[in-house]
């Protein structure tokens, strides 16, 4: 993770990641979860689901922070964010 | 599913985490692609949570639409009732048992437009009821007819060169009959919309929350405005956070500027409240308070 200004605290500085679940024969291709993460984690796949939609698969996801907006916005309960054991992460300054 | 495919794309399947308060055997649910509706249910569960309340204390009642489907989706004690009759059902219920938090989940169509005297009127006598009104702009589960809530000029199956008829600015509405919480967001606000359920699963009488929300199929469709998608970026770029604005000034025109927030918040007595105290009043030690049924506790 990149910063403007290199935190003080920086090396006690946890950052939370997560890991992203997706049943794919559950979601509608919206988008939603894609256009709306704040760190450009997900995009939709090539693939098509049961219901001949595509579904979202996970790009970058190192990038993920567990903000969980994804599994608040996406309209069919397709997507959900659970946290990823604590690892000190390297941050570059 | 492809297993492999799966795997190399980082995505495990588990339980979802609202499954407590979904009833997950029904889902995939009926909604549109890009239909908002379920985005409304997730902050409702959200709420719920956060509120604390226990889940056998809270009821669901819906009328009939799309939006009105929701009653069927939640692991709650819920019903699915006529249309435009979820509040007097609400009311039943609340007065059968005033210990409920009872919750109305429907729609435009439903709340204000075949529903609207018990609307006013449970407004007015503050009945003890969180009403959640999505609002769409249309009714949309009989394929798009004008409702009392869309906006001048926009096309319906019943309106096809445009809408004449002014609609009715819920919030004012709901405040000037009497609403003690009063507030408006879009399906993209999500955690702000989630945020003020929870405060208003909270309070006491009669709570009111326009959830505006994308209908793809029908009502962006017909007035040519793309996917829910589109109307969510719509809702990005056109909506103001106005925390205690006059409801007066919220009346939404046809792809205009709309006004969130939380306009009203004040506490008046509930409708039973009242009844007690009245009768407390005229009949002194006689009476005996009315709290519901004697359930042991
Ligand atoms: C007494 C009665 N009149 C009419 C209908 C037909 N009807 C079913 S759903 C609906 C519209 C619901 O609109 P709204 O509440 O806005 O829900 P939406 O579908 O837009 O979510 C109507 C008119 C009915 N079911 N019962
Ligand atoms: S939890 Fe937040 S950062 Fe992670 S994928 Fe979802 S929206 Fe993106
Ligand atoms: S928000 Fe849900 S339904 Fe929409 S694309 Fe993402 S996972 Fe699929
Ligand atoms: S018709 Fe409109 S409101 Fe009904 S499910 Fe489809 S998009 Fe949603
Ligand atoms: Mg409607």
């Amino acid at each position: 993770m990149k910063f403007w200004r290199k935190p003080l605290d920086l090396d006690q500085l946890e950052i939370p990641h997560g890991e992203i679940h997706i049943v794919k024969d559950r979601c509608k291709g919206c988008a939603f979860c894609v256009e709306y993460c704040p760190k450009d984690v997900l995009e939709l796949s090539d693939e098509f689901n049961i219901k001949g939609y595509h579904p979202p698969y996970v790009k970058n996801p190192d990038q993920c922070l567990f903000c969980r907006l994804c599994e608040t916005i996406c309209p069919e309960f397709a997507i959900w964010v659970t946290e990823k054991q604590k690892e000190v992460k390297k941050v570059e300054s | 599913m492809n297993e492999t495919l799966t795997k190399e794309m980082g995505v495990i399947e588990e339980k979802h985490p609202m499954e407590n308060i979904l009833r997950m055997d029904r889902i995939p649910h009926i909604w549109c692609p890009t239909c908002g509706i379920g985005i409304a249910v997730t902050s409702f569960a959200i709420a719920l949570e956060k509120s604390k309340i226990p889940l056998d204390q809270v009821c669901v009642v819906s009328g009939i639409g799309c939006s009105g489907r929701v009653a069927g989706y939640v692991k709650l004690d819920s019903f699915h009732s006529t249309h435009g009759r979820a509040i007097p059902f609400a009311t039943g219920l609340k007065l059968g048992n005033p210990k409920l938090k009872t919750v109305v989940f429907s729609g435009d169509g439903d709340i204000i437009g075949i529903g609207g005297n018990h609307f006013i009127h449970s407004a007015r006598r503050n009945m003890d009821m969180l009403v959640l009104c999505i609002n769409n702009f249309i009714y949309a589960m009989t394929g798009g007819q004008l409702a009392a809530t869309t906006p001048l000029t926009a096309n319906t199956s019943t309106s096809p060169y445009g809408n004449y008829e002014t609609p009715f600015n819920l919030p004012y509405l709901a405040d000037s009959c009497g609403a003690v919480y009063v507030a408006r967001w879009t399906v993209l606000h999500v955690r702000r919309l989630a945020n003020s359920i929870t405060e208003a699963l909270n309070k006491k009488g009669f709570s009111f929350i326009e959830i505006i929300c994308p209908c793809s199929t029908i009502y962006a469709r017909r007035n040519r405005l793309g996917s829910g998608l589109d109307l969510m970026k719509f809702y990005h770029d056109n909506s103001i956070i106005k925390h205690g604005a006059n409801t007066k000034e919220l009346d939404i025109g046809f792809q205009q500027k709309i006004i969130v927030g939380k306009f009203v918040d004040r506490e008046r007595p509930t409708f039973l409240e009242s009844l007690n105290d009245w009768n407390r009043k005229v009949f002194g030690d006689k009476f005996k308070e009315y709290g519901g049924p004697d359930d042991g506790d």
